[in-house]
């Protein structure tokens, strides 16, 4: 058995293998729902309901979405200068840090929002730019490295909240003072829950989408993903294009930390993120990596997650279906855009 | 300084490196042979984890512990079979592939436990593996009640160590196995299948790896818990690179980061040691196993077709 590669995939191969990888998904949630001993068409009821119907429900779903559109584009960018980024956990939880350390009354006034968007950027870039130069310097694979920073990001929160960023008002609690009103990301619409993260996450995909585009450092970051060697032979600076894929992909990252404690939570806390990092690794691979469709994955994994809990609320199906689901469609995924664009043969 | 002689001189303290390693040699050695042959197996952290819920619930209902052992290998090989098949045959990239298999393994097992222990709020205890002395050995003062008065499954780990390398360096399974990672158009004109050997060396390894988790279960701490591998998994493809894809010297390395490990447990209920943040010694295995990679990955002797998918026929 080998793989012989079609020379022309129509659009109906183009479409019809990710079609059938999500109808795959569908049928695994059908099957998993009545290995549970529920009615397995009520439980897609549910998940559908709970995600998107009613105006709570679809607001809930948009704010699930923003740091996975953040941690989504962290990633798609990345990888698609073959950049293995796995410790957007950890970024992201470096930019809440620099946001919680500016917005609990370091600054005041209008710039404190802005400023700590900054901030946390470069927060996050560093954090993905140690990894990097180690890979590029010492050859050290990034995988292992990005992971291990994660569990290291983590302990050092706990560190934090439990020494110098912990709230003497907080009795006893584990979490950081809370932030001042001008640090918090207001409402898009009075009277919803929907923060003005989204926004930003929406602005921030075009960008990436623009750069990834239109720019030459775009053209160079998929040059050195598609074929490093080429790349350097074209005259490519191969690590300082990846040098600065990671400070975009750690800034990205950051901002979905940002956008959590400035937007949601309003203090740092060590269960902020309940692994938007890794969860960003589905959304940007079923995205094709591509930024704009990161939104659309974003909304859908979201999606899948706020619906599976409001199912798991009312039928008896453990709301660990929602991370198999997902997990599975990422497989189905990879394997269906192979397939499109490869034959099997005998 | 004098507290750490001291602790250099409990037998607890060698104890706990050669139980804290044991994990860590079963999965090791599993990551190394996929590694070998050439497929990098990042479903290393979620097969450890499907590893410990398997055992643990095979006991729990009603297995004996080596049986809960078998049932854990098969759960890992299981996931080794949706590995494998998705990168070898199918050639799709190691790094997503793992990864989503480390996801799909983990959430499986969390859904299976809520599935069927839906009530509980903490987690049922099992009898699990008792220290078994060994005669005559385990009367030596310090090293007998270090290294000769483990359980079972620790030595265990310790006789795979002498099975995994005399296959892959004494036999010519282990020279084609090595073969399929160095050089696989060579096994293909040796009229061996690339694609077996490869498929068999994922599932074989990712069985171990379940075996490493199960070790968690069924030896260390009797119940499963959420999160409890924490990492490991990814500790352990450190540590393969570590020992520079040698059996010996990665179960050397688990050794040692074990040592480490059980060291600042230690260090932390010493007047010293109170001082510093109990973090900052939860860290140091992490921060530890980074720079090993540093260190070691200079000289190190990578697989020339590590991750690289074997196409026959294609030049």
């Amino acid at each position: 058995m080998r793989l012989e590669p079609v020379a022309h995939p129509s659009l109906a191969r183009r479409l019809g293998y990710p079609g059938g990888a999500l109808v795959a998904t569908v049928l695994l949630a059908m099957a998993l729902a009545a290995l549970a001993g529920a009615d397995p068409f009520a439980v897609l009821g549910q998940i559908v309901v709970g995600a998107v119907g009613s105006k709570f429900a679809a607001l809930e779903t948009l704010n699930r979405a923003t740091p996975l559109v953040f941690t989504g584009l962290a990633i798609a960018v990345a990888f698609r200068a073959k950049l293995w980024n796995i410790g957007a956990e950890a970024q992201l939880y470096a930019g809440a840090i620099m946001t919680v350390l500016l917005g609990t009354g370091a600054l005041g006034g209008p710039l404190v929002l802005p400023l700590s968007a900054l901030a946390a950027m470069a927060a996050g870039a560093l954090v993905l730019l140690g990894p990097v130069v180690l890979k590029v310097r010492f050859g050290v694979d990034e995988v292992v490295t990005t992971l291990l920073f994660n569990f290291i990001m983590i302990l050092f929160v706990g560190y934090l909240l439990e020494g110098p960023l912990k709230d003497p008002m907080g009795m006893g609690w584990p979490k950081s003072a809370a932030l001042i009103p001008e640090a918090r990301l207001p409402r898009i619409v009075d009277g919803l829950r929907l923060h003005w993260g989204f926004g930003v996450a929406l602005i921030a995909a075009v960008a990436v989408w623009f750069v990834q585009t239109r720019t030459t450092l775009g053209f160079e970051m998929r040059a050195v993903g598609a074929n490093p060697a080429a790349a350097r032979f074209a005259g490519m600076p191969v690590r300082a294009v990846l040098l600065k894929t990671a400070l975009i992909s750690g800034g990205l990252a950051a901002l979905g930390g940002w956008s959590e404690v400035a937007g949601v939570k309003g203090h740092l806390s060590a269960d902020l993120s309940p692994g938007f990092g890794y969860t960003g690794i589905i959304v940007a691979m079923l995205a094709m990596l591509h930024p704009l469709g990161v939104v659309v994955a974003a909304l859908f994994v979201a999606g899948v997650f706020v619906g599976s809990d409001a199912m798991s609320r009312a039928a008896q199906v453990p709301t660990y279906i929602a991370d198999m689901l997902l997990a599975s469609a990422l497989l189905f995924m990879v394997l269906a855009l192979m397939l499109a664009r490869f034959r099997v043969v005998r | 300084m004098q507290e750490l002689i001291d602790i250099l001189l409990s037998a607890s303290f060698w104890a706990a490196m050669v139980r804290i390693a044991s994990p860590l040699i079963f999965a090791t050695l599993g990551e190394l042979i996929c590694e070998r042959a050439g497929v990098l197996n990042l479903g290393i952290e979620g097969i450890m984890v499907i590893g410990a819920f398997a055992g643990w619930i095979a006991v729990f209902w009603g297995m004996t512990l080596w049986g809960g052992v078998g049932v854990a290998f098969l759960a890992g090989a299981t996931f080794g079979v949706v590995q494998g098949v998705l990168v070898v045959p199918l050639g799709l990239s190691q790094h997503v592939v793992g990864l989503g298999v480390t996801l799909l393994a983990s959430s499986t097992a969390y859904f299976a436990y809520r599935l069927a222990l839906p009530e509980v709020t903490s987690p049922p205890r099992i009898e699990p593996f008792q220290v078994w002395e060994v005669p005559v050995l385990s009367d030596i003062p310090l090293i007998g009640p270090s290294f000769f008065a483990q359980t079972p499954l620790t030595y265990a780990a310790f006789a795979l160590l002498g099975v995994v390398a005399f296959v892959l360096y004494r036999t010519p399974l282990g020279l084609a196995l090595r073969a399929a990672g160095e050089n696989p158009a060579a096994v293909e004109a040796q009229g061996l299948s690339v694609t077996g050997l490869r498929m068999g060396a994922v599932i074989a390894g990712s069985g171990l790896m379940a075996v490493g988790g199960a070790f968690l279960t069924l030896s260390a701490f009797s119940s499963f818990f959420f999160e409890m591998v924490n990492g490991r998994g990814w500790v352990c493809i450190a540590l393969v690179v570590f020992g520079g894809w040698r059996p010996g010297k990665a179960v050397l390395g688990a050794l040692l980061f074990a040592g480490f490990d059980a060291l600042q447990i230690r260090l932390q209920q010493t007047p010293v040691g109170a001082m510093v943040p109990y973090q900052v010694f939860l860290m140091m295995p992490y921060v530890l196993a980074i720079t090993a990679l540093v260190v070691m990955s200079r000289r190190a002797q990578v697989p020339a077709a590590l991750m690289v998918p074997y196409n026959k026929g294609e030049r």
